[in-house]
């Protein structure tokens, strides 16, 4: 037996025994955490599942509390979203793999990760702002899902170049000298090689950062959402020449966080009953969005690593 | 030669798997109780490895798994049984590492660290306790007039003299050192080698070293392992002018390593 | 030399298409990474040009120490004070909540927890993460506030409490993720020392890699800070629209995104003193921001180099 076992077994419990309270504190505050979420949805769930059936989902706003929808709104949201995808995803993708492949240390490549950085810091209010000065008014685009959509996109611009860097850096050096050794230019290393390679990570990405370009309201309101919206924009697609209508671009709009916003702060109790259905749709799709992209991601990384 | 020591420790039969690598196989060695062993082969045989064990620092990384005994004397103990506890061998054997890590605090902080875990308060008998630590370590006169200036505004070789005094502190019977000058510059190399020679007068040492000069200069005994194997075990200037196995003559020699 | 093989039998010109086509591909790809630079400025450029008739009209003075925000009465006040006291209070009450939570998930998370753990915690953090901020109030306002009104008593429908508690639950994560990759970046070996002389867990997490981490997590505090000055929903929603100079959280009150909020959804004609006003309060907004954000950034990197 060790001479000093009685001193050491005292000092090793009592080293053990502050590990348990410390593993159980952090424990607790997860499961605060886990509360947290639970009652949340739970609350949303039970407040507006009375409201939640085929019929709101396909009525437009009204005075009237039962009688009110969010068909305007989904598919308010659904356009401003393909907008902000068309925009933000060649974009982020571009200056994504500009700065992973391309850009040489020096100042203008810390002006572009400096500006970064600070965009990704801004509220996300100050965007409505740039939006309502620049694109609305500015370039007269009007308070219509063009503008919406281009906000959303610059609010997530710096969400997509940061997962497609980080995608493109995950793609071996080994690849990328193969090609090079092969004779290819780097544009066609990047294009046909490294891109394809880092595709998951990137749409994970994009699709994370649509994510969040849903629920976002603050931008949304400072454009000039509407609340009360009894029309959809008019069909993309028409019986005449060019059979492309673009007109839905210019028109007024409105999206579900703003219709849920606009419930809420009704004094009437049975607004917020709407506000809470239109809520549960919004989080379904956020959840479902964020299960898609989680599902990209651990397919690839099990491919990757079999 | 005469190998008939008191051991302060007696490796039997060590087996040592990471996964499924086998890292160590079937080591039986003996220790010299006040004496300093040297470690010494070529990158990748195991010394490191085998050094860790007697502190349980691979119980911090899953997927290892020891085989065999290391009996700590004079009571026997085995330090790898399952039922004794990592922290129980760590009070006993303390540990100083190949790169100097010094904690971000103050030159106080870092010798007191040891004697806080082992529970003392009282702020006289830790001031006592640091400068006793601080002088063996050849650091005191050095530092006595600036004890709470952080560890960090210290040089290489005075950070490496604070990790020793930190591990001399709680005054383990037995203390390893993982090439402990590799990251220093050759005065404060020598200044350390200095500090493990007179160390031996209160504690064994166990040292690893891939410089085979140093072993000479500073170690008793010598141990040469190769892929995991013990090869060859004796006192040092034996080994070193009459090596007994071919592999020690040729690692030695210089013909690899 | 040119070996006659199809396409390729003209290899100068080949090599010059193939030279101007990578010009192409890096101008183009250039220009696309350089829109970010634009956003940048366009964002200062649009604060300053439409607010600066407005602090043309109201005076730099008045509208940074006047304590009244009254635009739409007779004689009408222009002081940010009100609306800055709003959102300087819900910040910090906010941050009382995240950085004790956020911190020390991040410890647990990095020094304790065991991988089984980590499998449904990162995603429950991640979770909370996403949840869009409007749910958030609606949760403050419909939830939270009830429950304080039954530990309160006398709390009102709108107050600062409720919502800075949620905005504080919401940030959490975000202080969590950024403590611990403060604290995944202390090296091993220091952790290796500790445990060497015998230190338990708890011991390790706290005396060596914590303040080891200490720069990078006072640093995600700093930004996380930003953070909750920057929201809006929750507020607008739970605190009540009412601008007022206040320091008691039971009170309601406007913050600077409150206002901009409550006002761009009225119908504000282009030039007019309370179309500007929207600007000057973003510009304040804006650089309240990004003076944190710089701090944080600078915390991070002048103290980061200290611990080794």
């Amino acid at each position: 037996m060790n001479p000093q076992a009685h001193v050491h077994h005292r000092i090793l419990h009592g080293e053990h025994r502050r590990d348990a309270v410390f593993a159980l504190v952090g424990l607790l505050v997860m499961l605060v955490i886990m509360w947290v979420l639970a009652a949340l949805f739970v609350r949303l769930v039970v407040d507006g599942a009375g409201h939640l059936d085929l019929a709101f989902l396909l009525s437009y706003p009204s005075r009237h509390a039962d009688q009110a929808g969010i068909l305007a709104a989904w598919v308010g949201s659904i356009l401003v979203l393909l907008v902000t995808a068309f925009a933000a995803v060649p974009l982020g993708v571009a200056a994504g793999i500009y700065l992973e492949e391309y850009a040489q240390r020096g100042r203008w490549s810390s002006m572009l990760e400096i500006s970064i950085g600070n965009l990704a810091g801004v509220p996300s209010i100050v965007y409505g702002l740039l939006a309502l000065g620049l694109l609305v008014q500015g370039m007269h685009l009007g308070q219509s899902i063009l503008s919406a959509g281009l906000t959303l996109a610059m609010l997530i611009l710096p969400m997509v170049i940061v997962s497609t860097r980080e995608a493109l850096r995950s793609v071996s050096v080994d690849l990328r000298e193969a090609s090079l050794a092969l004779g290819a230019s780097r544009w066609q290393t990047v294009w046909h090689h490294v891109l394809p390679q880092a595709m998951p990570g990137i749409l994970t990405g994009v699709i994370l950062g649509l994510s969040r370009a849903i629920g976002e309201t603050a931008p949304v309101i400072v454009i000039g959402a509407l609340s009360f919206l009894s029309f959809l924009p008019a069909a993309p697609i028409s019986a005449t020449p060019p059979f492309v209508n673009l007109d839905w671009l210019y028109s007024p709009f409105t999206v579900l966080p703003i219709q849920v916003f606009h419930w809420i702060s009704r004094p009437n109790p049975d607004f917020h009953a709407n506000a809470a259905a239109a809520g549960v749709v919004l989080v379904v799709l956020n959840l479902a969005m964020n299960a898609v992209a989680l599902f990209i991601r651990q397919r690839a990384r099990r491919r990757q690593f079999g | 030669m005469d190998l008939t020591f008191d051991a302060k420790a007696e490796v039997r039969d060590l087996s040592f798997h990471y996964g499924s690598v086998v890292a160590l196989k079937h080591i039986d060695l003996r220790v010299a109780s006040h004496e300093v062993t040297a470690l010494i082969g070529p990158s990748g045989c195991g010394k490191t490895t085998l050094l860790r064990c007697f502190n349980r620092m691979h119980d911090l990384y899953p997927g290892s798994r020891y085989e065999g005994a290391i009996r700590l004397q004079p009571d026997g103990t085995d330090l790898l049984d399952p039922a004794i506890d990592p922290i129980e061998a760590r009070l006993r054997i303390g540990m100083v590492f190949q790169k100097p890590n010094p904690f971000p605090k103050s030159i106080f902080d870092n010798v007191a660290f040891g004697l806080r875990v082992q529970g003392e308060k009282r702020s006289a008998i830790l001031a006592e306790r640091v400068e006793q630590a601080l002088r063996a370590a050849a650091l005191w006169n050095e530092v006595k007039d600036r004890l709470h200036a952080s560890a960090l505004t210290l040089s290489g070789g005075q950070q490496q003299r604070l990790c020793i005094a930190r591990s001399l502190a709680t005054e383990p019977e037995m203390l390893l050192f993982d090439e402990p000058t590799s990251a220093l510059d050759p005065a404060a190399t020598a200044s350390i080698e200095e500090l493990i020679t007179a160390l031996k007068q209160r504690m064994t040492v166990l040292l690893v070293t891939h410089n085979m000069q140093q072993a000479g200069r500073v170690s008793k005994y010598t141990a040469f392992l190769h892929a995991g194997e013990l090869i060859e075990f004796g006192e040092t200037d034996q080994m070193f002018t009459r090596p007994q196995k071919k592999q020690t003559e040729n690692y030695i020699t210089g013909r690899f390593g | 030399m040119s070996a006659s093989r199809g396409k390729h039998h003209d290899r100068p010109a080949f090599l010059a298409r193939r030279r101007r086509r990578e010009r192409w591909a890096e101008s183009a790809l250039g220009a696309a990474a350089s829109v970010v630079v634009l956003i940048a400025l366009g964002i200062l450029l649009t604060l300053l040009s439409e607010s600066l008739p407005f602090f043309r009209v109201v005076g730099l003075w008045d509208f940074l120490f006047d304590t009244e925000w009254t635009p739409l009465f007779e004689r009408a006040h222009f002081g940010i004070l009100p609306l800055l006291s709003a959102t300087l209070l819900t910040g910090l009450l906010a941050m009382l909540v995240a950085v004790p939570l956020g911190v020390l998930t991040a410890v647990w998370l990095s020094e304790f927890a065991s991988m089984r753990t980590r499998e449904w915690a990162k995603p429950a953090l991640e979770l909370l993460s996403s949840i869009p901020t409007v749910v958030f109030g609606y949760f403050a306002l419909l939830f939270v506030t009830p429950l304080l009104q039954q530990l309160i008593p006398g709390l009102p429908t709108f107050n600062l409490l409720a919502p800075s508690l949620v905005i504080g639950l919401m940030i959490v994560p975000y202080v969590s993720s950024l403590s611990e990759d403060a604290l995944r970046a202390v090296p091993m070996d220091l952790r290796e020392a500790a445990f060497s002389m015998g230190a338990g867990r708890w011991r390790a997490a706290l005396w060596v890699v914590l303040p080891a981490a200490a720069s990078g997590v006072t640093a995600s505090a700093v930004l996380a800070l930003s953070r909750a000055l920057g929201e809006t929903m929750v507020v607008a929603i739970a605190a009540g629209q009412q601008a007022r100079l206040v320091f008691d959280p039971r009170d309601g009150a406007a913050t600077l995104t409150t206002y901009i909020a409550q006002v761009a959804m009225g119908d504000v004609p282009r030039h007019s003193l309370a179309y500007q006003s929207l600007f000057a309060v973003g510009l304040s907004l804006f650089l309240l921001t990004l003076a944190f954000n710089v701090l944080g950034y600078w915390i991070r990197h002048r103290f980061g180099e200290l611990s080794r």
